[in-house]
């Protein structure tokens, strides 16, 4: 019986429900939507090196992140190419340059050269276009994402990078960049080449090491054979960019804060939506405590009333955000909501309306039960 | 031998504050009550009358003096110890009924039933004993006041108690509806032999009562 009047009791009053689960779910939802532009944000700052088929990143001494990086040269390049175990190792260049729009104006864009016979650290997502159509020393490939903000249209259209002619030949869609400065794809010769780098420069040696081998082992040869560079796991780049992003700018700061702040404020709401729930029905409580029910009983009334509302809140609210989420992918802003958020957020829900419900049953159990012969 | 009295207060006094602004809301109260007996307790408001009710349920400990219930004194008992008392010898039905409005008048008596660990399949015939199965799928909002006491009264006989605390049990009622609760009431107490204490300020409620006990001031008067 203790469930049906937990249940009974949150929902017998319908109106009041209602206020109830909206509570819950604002919080889930304004949870969810602020970690999930954190994890959206650290994501972007990630993005181009998790989708590098490459195991090992080499670049120039004390890089903190893959944007900004001075160049390296063939030494490294063929320093990997020479190892044992190393399957292919390609130079990458990325750099900011201007961006001149057709229609006038002026934009700051990411370009990235890469390895066309590798593939490594090109483009995925490509919706329009081909590849191998970058082979023409001119090409380049953008996202649909930011096709208004570079003032183009499609494939065709031709654009003025750091004062060299480019065409576009292929179009992508959601690789999102979270600086103002939009993803550029094009060949490394061709990168090299707009970003006034000599033939051998790079920013970076991309390894893929042969299967059977462990990457690890070759990390630590590579450390040892050039010691004037770092060499990183993808992962060690990731984290090494992320943490850049977000502890060291404003930027990735005010994300963090606000995600927590949101967790924060998320647990408020929830606290005082429970409580209140559980102030209603204290005569209820007092009557059952002079009748003799024991405390346990009482607790699995107010705990019931808390998984119930954390349950439906929590699925609701997760629905909401997956969705807002969903339509973020064709946005400028990411928002991330995995399926490990959402079991993770289900578990914050819980535990927030369990500590809620805690609160409410300290002050269901100070009740005086002859309080109900003194209504 | 004699029997047991089914609850015995000896010298009881309910003292609030302390000094010279102490209240005394009960003073050296005595009172017996056998098993079939239907005692009122009148009294005009403020005499005392619901305390005592409340010491006679261990609901509150008396300042002074001793509580008996079945035998067992209550002065030592923990409160945890005088809630069980309360549960597996008491039924309590209040001025304002006190049901749970979320639950239907089956529901509600099931509920006592499941905390006094009785099968659940009991609240049919408890109902009927109220004359009210027809009614039992019908919530709170749904009854009559005189419906809803006579719920109130069934989930007070839920677990066979042996004493049942009525605090002004007709006060929310009609007169009509008012003495069917009070004849309920005797009935229970005479063919089913069960304490019954009732609260009352009315008159004609305690004309039905086998004594009659007034209090004013804290102290019983007859």
């Amino acid at each position: 019986m203790a469930g049906v009047l937990a249940w009974r009791n949150l929902t017998h009053d319908l109106s009041r429900f209602i206020v109830t689960m909206v509570g819950v779910v604002f919080a889930v939802v304004l949870i969810a939507m602020e970690l999930g532009l954190y994890q959206g944000f650290t994501t972007s700052t990630t993005t181009v090196i998790r989708h590098t088929n490459a195991d090992l990143w080499i670049m120039a001494k004390g890089t903190r992140n893959f944007e900004i990086t001075v160049p390296i040269h063939d030494r490294e390049l063929y320093a990997a190419k020479s190892l044992e175990c190393v399957d292919r190792a390609e130079g990458l260049v990325t750099q900011f340059v201007p961006w001149k729009k057709p229609g006038g104006g002026d934009e700051s864009v990411f370009l990235v050269g890469f390895d066309l016979n590798s593939g490594l650290a090109g483009p995925w997502n490509l919706v329009d276009g081909d590849l191998e159509d970058l082979r023409r020393s001119d090409s380049i490939v953008v996202d649909h994402i930011y096709a208004d903000k570079l003032g183009v249209s499609g494939i065709g259209d031709r654009v003025e990078i750091n004062r060299h002619r480019a065409r576009i030949v292929g179009m992508t869609q959601g690789i999102r960049s979270f600086t103002t400065s939009p993803w550029v794809f094009t060949a490394a010769r061709t990168a090299q080449r707009m970003g006034n780098f000599e033939a051998s420069d790079w920013n970076y040696v991309l390894v893929d090491v042969e299967p059977g081998c462990d990457p690890v082992r070759v990390q630590a040869t590579l450390k040892a054979i050039l010691p004037e560079a770092d060499v990183h796991s993808v992962d060690e780049l990731a984290a090494l960019t992320r943490d850049y992003w977000v502890f060291t700018t404003g930027a990735g700061a005010s994300v963090l804060v606000s995600a927590i702040l949101g967790v924060v404020v998320g647990v408020v709401i929830v606290a005082q939506v429970l409580y209140a729930t559980t102030v209603d029905h204290l005569t209820e409580f007092g009557t059952l405590r002079a009748m003799g029910a024991p405390s346990g009983f009482i607790y699995r009334v107010i705990l019931g009333q808390a998984v119930i509302s954390a349950t439906i809140g929590h699925l609701f609210g997760i629905s909401i955000a997956m969705a807002l989420a969903e339509a973020s992918e064709t946005g400028t802003v990411l928002v991330v909501v995995s399926p490990a958020m959402a079991a993770w957020l289900f578990l914050l829900t819980l535990a927030m309306c369990v500590a809620a419900a805690v609160v409410s049953i300290r002050k269901a159990m100070r009740i005086d039960p002859a309080m109900v012969f003194q209504r | 031998m004699s029997m047991k009295p089914a609850i015995q207060a000896e010298e009881v006094s309910l003292i609030y504050g302390q000094g010279a602004t102490a209240v005394h809301a009960l003073d050296r109260v005595d009172l017996s009550l056998a098993s079939g007996e239907m005692l009122a307790l009148m009294g005009p408001s403020g005499s005392g009358k619901t305390s005592l009710l409340m010491v006679l349920g261990g609901l509150l400990r008396p300042t002074l003096g001793r509580v008996q219930v079945q035998g067992i004194a209550l002065d030592p008992l923990s409160e945890t110890e005088r809630a069980r008392l309360r549960l597996s010898h008491m039924g309590f039905v209040f001025q304002h009924y006190n049901l749970f409005p979320a639950l239907t008048a089956l529901e509600n008596v099931q509920l006592a039933l499941e905390l006094k660990g009785y099968p659940l399949d009991g609240a049919d015939t408890l109902l009927a004993e109220v004359g009210l199965a027809p009614r039992r799928h019908g919530y709170p909002r749904q009854l009559s006041g005189g419906e809803k006491q006579r719920v109130a009264i069934a989930r007070a006989l839920a677990g066979d108690p042996s004493i049942l605390l009525a605090d002004e049990p007709t006060a929310a009622l009609d007169t009509e509806h008012g003495m069917a609760v009070v004849e309920l009431l005797r009935r229970i107490a005479r063919e089913e032999g069960r304490a019954v204490v009732m609260v009352t300020h009315d008159p004609r409620v305690t004309r039905m009562a086998d004594r009659v006990v007034s209090i004013a001031d804290g102290r019983i008067l007859q």
